[in-house]
């Protein structure tokens, strides 16, 4: 067996979230999600469950003709299934913040900004939450700024929000109606307590917590052959660190 | 032959009058380096700038090169070369103002304008800090009975119109339509615009109005106040179906960017190799 990369067992993780989904799209800045949906886009070919994916950032892998509001309007109407998003900092209720630390908005460490989560959190039905980093410092118990809020009540038009996080370290579930997240994968090179003590809030346990699963070496030979040449395209500086380097 | 008067790069910067509001096209469609280049040597001010809806190193430049008062916008990155450097340092020391917006209310503020309507609503926002800083946003009860949601509450957001747009794009015709493509956020900001300028790689002697396809992928130049040829206008920024993202150029910039003074000695060098003909 070849040696598999961190990234990969992430992206095989991500892959196995999008099993009934007809519709993924992917926004700016995230080749390791990219990557997952064509992976399960491409394992899917032959059977009867087809899976569109829209890379924004693709000209090939772009559905969209009518210009950037129409992946909004799109989700807003609820022909997305799962859409991601990250932050710099993710709280236990999950509120995200793409904004920056510190007191807005004069702030410590200015980030690059919301772009389309104060709606896609809103609308879209599956939501992943997907931050590499695992650290006290990433997964907060409480967001310096909120760009889009994890729960919303009930006056609110609120059909979608967040179903999981991911990160390095460990998959988490999140309870709407108990606003909380519960741990359901965990790393193998990492303990549970390592993994509490890496995050900054307080999560719920889980007796039948599994491992990451390792991907089959078919699957790893799919995305190295098929997908990493197309993640290429869109994706160039991650792809070739990699796996073209 | 041309039925159109063409201008030049710098007839376009002069356009660019201190204080104005000013519509900046995303990454991927059709940034006007050659113009941004113009505007920072004309030592413009006050800017306001108005992104449909992200900047990357068009706006860090303005920015980091004093040209910009206010900006407007649902993120500010330099994508895969990280974050926009002198943007980061602009907030974090107050040097500008920022309105803080998420993409489809900066898509939502122009389709107000397109309409010629006072206001647009849209879903989503609330609960958010974004709408908490924003006082030019309203949040109303859906006066229509038609919401599974009851009592619904909805936001409300202000129509916007842009004093100037400008960006580069493939192709024009020899009546002065312009090739967008499925960039279609273009027309809408051309629509929502007071004045729209243009640069293209090319003029091409034909009109696209004979070819339905052609047609469909155009901005007409009923909505065009003036087109300037520019070669590689975007560099290093790409430009679909004529040439990619200049990776090692971005990779240059983001280091300069980090400080003020490498920056200041970047852009001297990059105004300096004149990298633009037909200006």
């Amino acid at each position: 067996m070849t040696e598999i990369f961190q990234s990969e067992i992430i992206i095989s993780e991500i892959s196995n979230l999008l099993k009934d989904d007809k519709h993924v799209a992917i926004g700016a800045a995230s080749p390791i999600p990219g990557s997952a949906a064509l992976l399960a886009q491409e394992e899917r070919k032959n059977t009867n469950l087809k899976l569109q994916v829209t890379i924004l950032h693709s000209q090939k892998f772009n559905n969209f003709t009518d210009g950037s509001r129409e992946l909004f309007d799109a989700s807003a109407q609820g022909r997305i299934d799962t859409f991601f998003l990250g932050g710099v900092q993710i709280d236990g209720q999950a509120n995200i913040n793409l904004v920056g630390t510190g007191r807005y908005p004069k702030l410590d460490k200015r980030f690059s900004g919301s772009f389309g989560s104060a709606l896609m959190y809103f609308v879209v039905p599956k939501i992943i939450l997907f931050r590499e980093e695992h650290t006290p410092r990433t997964l907060v118990k409480k967001v310096d700024f909120i760009s889009a809020p994890g729960i919303s009540p009930p006056n609110i038009y609120r059909p979608g929000g967040p179903k999981y996080l991911i990160t390095n370290k460990a998959l988490f579930s999140f309870n709407k109606k108990k606003k909380n997240f519960k741990i359901e994968k965990i790393n193998p090179e990492f303990t549970l307590d390592e993994v509490i003590k890496s995050t900054g809030f307080e999560f719920k346990t889980n007796k039948n917590l599994k491992y990451f699963t390792m991907p089959s070496q078919k699957r790893i030979d799919v995305l190295r052959n098929l997908i990493a040449p197309k993640v290429l395209n869109f994706y160039p500086q991650f792809a070739k660190k990699l796996w073209f380097n | 032959m041309v039925n159109f008067t063409q201008i030049t790069v710098k007839d376009i910067a002069k356009e660019v009058k201190d204080n104005c509001l000013l519509g900046i096209p995303a990454d991927y469609s059709g940034v006007p380096m050659s113009v941004t280049i113009e505007i920072i040597k004309n030592k413009t001010k006050g800017l306001r700038l108005y992104c449909l809806p992200l900047t990357t190193i068009q706006g860090d430049m303005l920015i980091g090169s004093g040209c910009v008062n206010e900006i407007e916008t649902a993120a500010v990155t330099l994508g895969e070369y990280g974050q926009a450097p002198r943007f980061q340092d602009a907030i974090e020391n107050s040097k500008i103002n920022i309105k803080d917006s998420t993409c489809p209310a900066l898509h939502a503020q122009l389709q107000a304008t397109e309409k010629s309507v006072p206001f647009m609503p849209l879903r989503g926002i609330l609960g958010s800090d974004l709408y908490k800083n924003r006082n030019d946003w309203v949040v109303i009860d859906n006066p229509m009975n038609n919401s599974n949601t009851n009592d619904e509450k909805i936001v409300i957001l202000p129509a916007v119109k842009l004093d100037i747009l400008i960006f580069h794009a493939s192709k024009a015709d020899i009546n002065g339509n312009v090739q967008i493509g499925r960039r279609r956020e273009l027309a809408t900001l051309a629509h929502a615009s007071k004045k729209v300028y243009v640069t293209v790689e090319e003029i091409v002697d034909e009109d696209f109005f004979d070819s339905e396809l052609k047609a469909a992928a155009t901005l007409p130049s009923l909505y065009i106040d003036g087109i300037s040829l520019a070669k590689n206008g975007a560099w290093p920024c790409g430009l679909t179906d004529y040439y990619d993202i200049d990776t090692n150029e971005m990779s240059k910039y983001a280091k300069a960017a980090k400080y003020q003074e490498t920056f200041d000695e970047y852009m001297r060098d990059f105004i300096l190799q004149n990298n633009y003909s037909n200006i």
